[in-house]
């Protein structure tokens, strides 16, 4: 399946050439589990694991969640109590299911980040990378609309005010908006095609995935020193590399034990940590809550929705410009959708030849001041739009956007990247070394086995 | 029933207008409830005097219609006699499906709110959150928990004594909601007397109902606990074992680089 050289799945007996001809699935499962995987991979590189389990979860738990359910405008919010109450691990489920989408979230931003710094959208792996934003966005659509299904007063309020952005659109807003909500409000028939809408999605994204994995199959792993495995021979590409069963499989299991260890006991200790109270209440068109706030996960974004007011000058040059066709709520809407718009584009944005982080000195301290400009976003998009608070999401946005229009195209020319190693065996080696003398005694010291 | 009857001729009045929202700010008492922390659980005989608080008070206005009779008996919660517990239930009515009312079985829910305005109890203590943490973080709500049921506790003891009137109708001040509400002070000392000898003081009779809507809003939670140590520990040993696994597995490959 990828282009670095290795060992094929051989079928021995009657039954398994008898099958091969007909159907190779073997041969499939074989080469997918024995891809030759580079042997430097940090722990950073487990996420991928942790999605695929959440995935999973997600679709495991909401199938049976689903059984006792009702999506009826009347009957919802106490079905879901009645899980909580009276099905048998009802609370567990629904626990694992609200939370597994904040651990969903937890992973897919470490994950993305991941990429960021290691040069992973770089070519070849630009597919990958696209396909991956798409699952981002379809997982977006899915929490989303998970989130409305209690049918709480949050859940109400926060299905207004999403459909709401696409309402801000000029001329046609109101009719997407409408056809979005299936009426003029948010009403049973928008909790119908909700659900509808957040059973089909989690297939589309598994099928999403499946291209996920194939598409870097086909090029290869990145790595964390950003350099291509040698692939001159099976000899030299196995230097480089070993088979991702089981040596993978088996690091990856721990890191998701350990992940998991966590998750279970927020799960079973602090369910509601981070829920909304206010979910607790039914939904009510008459009760608005004090602060409508989104889920965590979505809060950087909601931060630079709102970041742009009326009195910010690009607003009101976008206004003068477009002939008042762009108002700041429009504005808004147009930024947090294209907050997400650059980081799909990042490969094509980033001019850097080197790959990896790790030899690229400039990028590294813009690289660190991102991640730190999303944790404050998430924390702004927390506060009240008011006083401070939108002025710290306004330079933080000005930061997100710099970042990918700016920052990134310019450092391929202003930056001078030191030299990665020449082949991953040697950074393997240099990696292990490094270790072994920050902790215990020199490998010649422990005596032979 | 004559009490009940008082307290709603009492109150009907000033709930004829919408309470309003929780505002942001007030004060809530931290108190040490015995289900709080990892090991926590339910105190049986604070839930059954909450109970009966909020059958002899509460009730006169307030609804609990998502919890059901015969969950009186779980041996984590109140762990009401059966016998008890279908005695208890006989004392309600319930709709009967038909226009008229019936007597209550184990299987029913408690009425709902005789009040329009009195919100129904049954989820309250997980519906509003008594700690705010520091800068919007939630930091707070980590160690203390959410803050449900001493934000109950503090709210019907929060009563400053300040009424205003408007538009017709009084408005109490209340120190936890931080502002006014509809709801007048209802507790004082020796309003119930409790079966089992405990005073009846007001902070008392607080702190005991709270409780009590906590187990309503989360009958579970002891469960949900036990399950959480049966996971933890398994998990932990799960993960030393692929620790291991993977540390031996790597052993060969990292002893040729280190070597080489």
């Amino acid at each position: 399946m990828s282009g670095i050289p290795h060992d094929h799945y051989e079928p021995k007996t009657g039954l398994e050439k008898w099958l091969d001809r007909r159907l190779p699935i073997v041969g499939l499962i074989y080469d997918t589990l024995m891809i030759p995987t580079p042997k430097n991979l940090n722990w950073w590189w487990i996420w991928g694991i942790v999605l695929a389990f959440c995935l999973v979860l997600q679709i495991v738990t909401g199938i049976v969640l689903v059984m006792h359910y009702t999506p009826e405008s009347t009957m919802a919010f106490n079905s879901v109590e009645h899980i909580m109450r009276d099905v048998n691990g009802g609370y567990m489920l629904r626990y694992l299911h609200a939370n597994g989408a904040s651990l969903f979230f937890f992973a897919v931003y470490i994950h993305i980040f991941r990429g960021l710094y290691y040069g992973s959208y770089k070519a070849p792996r630009e597919v990958t990378w696209i396909i991956g934003m798409l699952i981002y966005l379809a997982m977006m659509a899915t929490g989303f609309m998970g989130y409305v299904l209690p049918w709480g007063l949050m859940s109400f309020w926060g299905a207004t005010v999403i459909t709401g952005l696409f309402g801000a659109i000029p001329g046609i807003g109101p009719t997407i908006q409408e056809w979005l909500l299936g009426g003029p409000a948010v009403g049973n028939y928008t909790l119908n095609r909700f659900f509808s809408l957040h059973y089909l999605l989690p297939f589309v994204i598994a099928g999403l995935v499946i291209l996920h994995i194939w598409a870097f199959h086909t090029t290869g792993n990145n790595n964390p020193a950003g350099i291509d495995v040698r692939k001159g021979s099976k000899e030299e590409a196995e230097k480089d590399t070993l088979p991702f069963w089981p040596y993978f499989v088996i690091k990856d299991l721990f890191a998701l034990v350990v992940v998991l260890l966590v998750f279970w006991a927020i799960v079973a200790f602090m369910p509601n940590f981070l829920g909304h109270p206010d979910n607790y209440r039914l939904a009510n068109p008459m009760q608005t809550p004090a602060h409508i706030v989104p889920e965590w996960y979505f809060l950087p974004f909601y931060a630079i929705l709102r970041a742009f007011t009326a009195d910010v000058w690009v607003v009101i040059a976008a206004h003068w410009v477009s002939f008042g066709i762009i108002d700041a709520k429009f504005f808004g809407v147009l930024a947090m959708f294209g907050a997400i718009l650059v980081l799909a584009l990042t490969p094509w944005l980033d001019t850097s030849s080197v790959r990896s982080g790790r030899f690229r000195p400039m990028f590294k301290s813009f690289f660190w001041l991102l991640v730190v400009d999303f944790v404050v976003l998430m924390w702004a998009g927390s506060m009240p739009a008011e006083g401070i608070y939108t002025n710290i999401a306004l330079i933080g946005a000005a930061y997100w956007f710099a970042y990918f229009l700016v920052i990134l195209p310019l450092l391929g020319v202003l930056e001078r990247p030191t030299t990665p190693p020449a082949t991953i065996e040697q950074d393997f080696k240099a990696t292990v070394k490094a270790h072994a003398k920050k902790s215990g005694p020199a490998p010649e010291q422990i005596p032979a086995e | 029933m004559i009490r009940k009857l008082a307290l709603s001729t009492l109150t009907v009045a000033a709930l004829c207008t919408a309470p309003v929202m929780a505002a942001e700010g007030g004060h809530i008492h931290d108190y040490a409830f015995s289900f709080e922390g990892p090991f926590g659980t339910y105190d049986r005989a604070q839930l059954q005097r909450g109970l009966q608080v909020y059958n002899e008070v509460c009730s006169a206005c307030h609804g609990l219609e998502l919890v059901t009779f015969r969950s009186l008996t779980d041996a984590t919660g109140p762990g009401l006699d059966p016998d008890i517990m279908r005695a208890f239930a006989a004392e309600h009515e319930v709709p009967d499906g038909q226009g008229g009312y019936r007597t209550a079985g184990a299987p029913d829910h408690f009425p709902g709110s005789s009040l329009e305005n009195a919100p129904d109890l049954s989820l309250m203590a997980k519906a509003r959150a008594g700690f705010h943490g520091p800068y919007g973080l939630g930091i707070n709500q980590l160690l203390h928990g959410m803050g449900g049921p001493e934000y109950i506790a503090s709210f019907v003891t929060g009563f400053t004594g300040q009424e205003t009137e408007q538009g017709g109708a009084i408005f109490y001040e209340n120190a936890a909601f931080g502002g006014n509400v509809a709801m007048p002070p209802i507790l004082s000392d020796g309003l119930v007397e409790y079966s089992d000898g405990t005073e009846a003081t007001e902070h008392q009779m607080a702190q005991d109902v709270a409780a009590f809507l906590m187990w309503a809003a989360e009958p579970h939670l002891v469960q949900r606990k036990m399950w959480g140590f049966v996971g933890v520990v398994f998990l932990v040993l799960l993960a030393s074992l692929l620790y291991l696994t993977n540390k031996r597995l790597w052993a060969p490959v990292k002893d040729q680089a280190k070597n080489s």
